[in-house]
């Protein structure tokens, strides 16, 4: 059971480092893909603005990271 | 399928699977030297059988899925991926934290399985599981990375770019007996995490329905999107810091 929920651990660190920008990036994806998915103004600049949020998302996170 | 079709695919396939390859061969490496090659080959080969089978009983079950919500699936889990791997190297770049350092990734096993004083011949539990714990994690990574670089229907071109990875590395690690310190892993790192979160976005985007401007080369827009912010990453990051030359010590 240990060895289960050690390789469990270990499978989920593959993903996770940093819990905030796991969460925030979790969040972004479901506002763009799902959330905004019916919005026609949005229909064309949908994936700039996913992809553009997720290097916000980037860089915020390194900036908190670096001032600890 | 042509060369700029598979080539993007075989590339990050290739350099992503190659980092993974050189970190499991650092571990099984100090595991052969120091516990004997029987234990350390024993973990290996059980390791790889491991992933055989699961790639035996999982590879098939992808084609049952529908399309878009393996994007979707395979883009988070590559995004979440690649954007960790992004966040760290930046962080190395900018000394935040140590760089990768596979001369001290090999010490610190060999010192771990230099306590317990058991014959190089004999099988040593101790050393079996270590080198099987190191091949089926990095092996999972390589798995991860040629599905979602070769999703798409470019399966093959990934997969060869993880086998020439592969056979790269396993025959360095033959003729030099040492772990691979040349390879410039951070830099390797810092590429492959701008590679993997491009595919990652990418993924996310074909699978929800966005529009990309550009469809497949959209990919090269996002890799210099997030090239640019991490550069503006590590920028931040050096101004914060006071210490221009990090020391290196083990960090996966």
């Amino acid at each position: 059971m240990n060895a289960l929920s050690e390789a469990l651990k270990e499978f989920i660190g593959l993903f996770v480092d940093d819990g905030s920008l796991a969460i925030a990036s979790v969040v972004w994806i479901l506002v763009m893909a799902f959330g905004c998915a019916n919005i026609p103004a949005l229909a064309e600049w949908r994936a700039p603005i996913f992809a553009l949020g997720i290097a916000g998302i980037l860089v915020e996170n390194v900036i908190r990271s670096a001032r600890k | 399928m042509t060369w700029t079709h598979a080539g993007p695919a075989l590339i990050a396939s290739f350099l992503a699977s190659m980092v993974e390859f050189v970190e499991a061969l650092t571990i099984v490496l100090a595991v052969g030297t120091i516990r004997g090659w029987k234990s350390a080959l024993y973990g290996t080969f059980a390791g790889v059988a491991l992933l055989v089978l699961m790639v035996a009983i999982f590879g098939p079950a992808l084609n049952h899925i529908p399309l878009h919500i393996l994007q979707i699936v395979i883009g988070v889990l590559l995004l979440l991926f690649g954007i960790r791997w992004l966040r760290k190297a930046v962080l190395r770049a900018g000394g935040k934290i140590s760089l990768h350092d596979e001369a001290a990734a090999y010490e610190k096993t060999r010192i771990k399985l230099s306590g317990n004083g058991s014959s190089v011949a004999a099988l040593d539990g101790v050393a079996v599981v270590t080198a099987f714990k190191a091949v089926v994690l990095e092996g999972l990574e390589v798995v991860f990375i040629v599905i979602a670089t070769g999703a798409n229907g470019l399966l093959i071109p990934a997969s060869a770019g993880a086998l020439a990875a592969g056979i790269v590395v396993i025959s360095l690690g033959i003729a030099i007996h040492k772990p691979l310190t040349r390879i410039p892993e951070n830099t390797l790192k810092y590429a492959v995490g701008v590679i993997l979160t491009s595919f990652g976005t990418f993924w996310i985007g074909e699978g929800s329905g966005m529009a990309w401007p550009g469809r497949d080369e959209s990919l090269l827009g996002l890799a210099v999107v997030f090239l640019v912010a991490s550069l503006i990453g590590v920028a931040i990051t050096k101004s914060y810091m006071r210490v221009p030359e990090p020391e290196t010590e083990v960090a996966s």
